[in-house]
């Protein structure tokens, strides 16, 4: 199974790299459904143990802010990659503290409570943030490197493209490392791991802060590649689209997050160019046809097709 | 058998106006193997929850090992070497039998290692062996909520004897299996609590349980130790079998879980 999901991921980012070389237009829906896959694995993580966070695109914004507001200093793709991770990992440790308290609903909300929060300051602190308007992100050197547009995009294109390999590799391993079954274990028996003698918020926090760090990840992508920062990354629309995403895509393995993803992002674009006042009864149909018939999602039936019990 | 690995003195606990332990003196001695028997409401279970940190006392102490407990939590008193199995086992339901002993197996040592596998050789061969000793070789692939009740009893107890405690406390281990299958399993559980010098205090509702395997026997009652003493003694006193065992026999509704 391990080796079918490696090759499945390889032919997934064949294809990306194939209809991204056929149709340039699509290098930037495609990167921007890398970036958003990226993001959408921290809430895959949090559904492992059962919860569901409904202000993860608080990450994403301050990953995208991060690298608006840096951009002029350090000037550089991989520099803002690393500094926008580790901002939003500890962002998500000072709120994981906080919200890792509650379970369930109140879980969700908070989270969702904390999202809007940062929504409403990139909004009113015109004077910092831009208000609505915004803020432009140019073309930045990458490793050190000068690139013209063209180059800029493909090479935003090829480590997102790196980056979801390596970090959907890095989380596999988490989910069946003792952590990642401990997280599972907050799903059906916390207190079970208490009486074991496993912290079982300090397990929900690591898996937290990890959450925010990829968040951060993705919403860096998303302004290098949109190279346009705006309050509304952090609106609670931006944050169901994550949960969207993940539903979509399915959170049984860690290629789900991309093939939600990636469809979210296709069916966006080919729905709204075709049916512009209908996009997202579209999509919604779309969600609705895989929770009544796929309940695993789309990994679940890549999973299913391919013989193998989903990760 | 002759140094108190566990001391309760004076515990007090009320819910409202029910008094679950009302004076508990307690000491349980290194090695032993003391059954708590007596009838639903008694506070047996409210002792195992005050002893593993579920819930404090109003009044009175736990030591352990010459030193205080109570107030602590389940994690620190885990860590201390206490460990304990439910009266409703507590599985980790969408795992398997062996990965939720691995888990412990896991816990014990420190599980924060994000990028090894929870099934790594040392910890899977270890899991293996403790369900080997308690007779679950067969069932190790099974997800936790596909087992029967006798099996998710002695799961639940693996996983507890998996953190490797000095000192054991079970609530109803027998509980809710078959009959036919009960003598059985306790007999497996003995042997592996004594190869392993675990001292154990367990609750039981059947008598020929406690008069088979139990050193000691203490009875409870509203909230307090009405004797205490070798099965054999115990169990012979009239009022003993009169207002405990009588009932214990009749009873049909299993005790409140907790925890």
């Amino acid at each position: 199974m391990r080796k079918l999901e490696f090759l499945l991921a390889l032919a997934l980012a064949g294809a990306m790299i194939a209809a991204a070389i056929a149709a340039p237009w699509l290098r930037f829906v495609l990167t921007i459904a890398l970036a958003k896959g990226i993001a959408v694995m921290g809430i895959l993580l949090l559904l492992r143990a059962g919860q569901v966070s409904f202000g993860h695109a608080l990450y994403i914004a301050f990953g995208a802010y991060t690298v608006a507001f840096l951009a002029p200093r350090l000037n550089d793709a991989v520099l803002l990659l690393v500094v926008a991770a580790g901002g939003a990992a500890l962002l998500g440790l000072v709120i994981g503290l906080f919200v890792t308290r509650y379970r369930q609903i109140f879980f969700g909300m908070l989270n969702l409570a904390m999202c809007m929060v940062f929504y409403s300051l990139l909004e009113k602190l015109y004077h910092i943030t831009k208000g609505s308007d915004g803020i432009r992100v140019e073309i930045m050197p990458v490793a050190g490197q000068a690139l013209d547009r063209i180059a800029y995009e493909w090479t935003i294109f090829g480590i997102a493209l790196a980056l979801a390999f390596a970090l959907g590799a890095l989380l596999r391993l988490y989910l069946v490392s003792p952590m990642g079954e401990a997280l599972k274990g907050i799903k059906t028996r916390e207190t079970r791991l208490e009486f074991m003698g496993v912290p079982a918020r300090g397990v929900l926090l690591a898996a937290y802060v990890v959450s925010a760090g990829v968040g951060g990840i993705g919403g860096a992508l998303i302004a290098m590649t949109s190279r346009h920062v705006t309050p509304l990354l952090s609106y609670w629309t931006a944050s169901g689209e994550l949960v969207f995403i993940a539903i979509l895509g399915g959170a049984g393995g860690v290629l789900g997050p991309f093939l939600g993803a990636a469809a979210y992002e296709l069916i966006r674009v080919y729905a709204a160019a075709s049916f512009a006042d209908a996009w997202q009864m579209i999509l919604g149909t779309a969600l609705l046809l895989v929770i009544l018939f796929a309940p695993g999602g789309l990994w679940g039936m890549a999973a299913r097709a391919i013989g193998g019990r989903s990760r | 058998m002759s140094e108190a690995l566990l001391r309760a003195s004076g515990l007090h606990l009320a819910f409202g106006g029910v008094r679950a332990a009302d004076g508990i003196d307690l000491d349980v001695m290194r090695g032993e193997f003391l059954a708590i028997i007596g009838p639903n409401g008694a506070g047996k279970t409210t002792f195992i929850n005050m002893t593993t940190g579920y819930l404090k006392p109003h009044a009175g102490e736990i030591a352990y090992e010459g030193r205080r407990i109570t107030g602590l939590s389940p994690r620190a008193i885990v860590r201390l070497g206490i460990a304990r199995s439910f009266q409703l086992p507590q599985l980790f339901l969408e795992h398997t039998v062996e990965q939720n002993v691995a888990l412990a197996v896991a816990s014990r040592e420190g599980i924060w290692s994000p990028l090894v596998p929870l099934l790594r050789p040392g910890y899977r061969e270890e899991a293996r062996d403790i369900l080997d000793r308690f007779g679950l070789s067969a069932i190790a692939d099974t997800r936790a909520d596909a087992l029967n009740e006798g099996a998710r009893k002695l799961a639940d107890i693996a996983m507890a004897v998996a953190l490797k405690p000095r000192l054991l406390l079970m609530d109803e281990p027998t509980s809710g299996v078959a009959a036919s299958e009960k003598m059985a399993i306790v007999e497996t559980l003995v042997t592996v609590l004594r190869d392993a010098k675990v001292t154990a205090v367990f609750v039981e509702h059947d008598m020929d349980v406690v008069e088979r395997f139990a050193d000691r026997v203490a009875v409870w009652s509203q909230g307090r130790i009405a004797a205490l003493g070798p099965p054999a003694e115990v169990l012979a006193d009239p009022a003993v079998q009169r207002e405990v065992i009588g009932i214990e026999r009749h009873a049909a509704t299993p005790e409140a879980p907790h925890a």
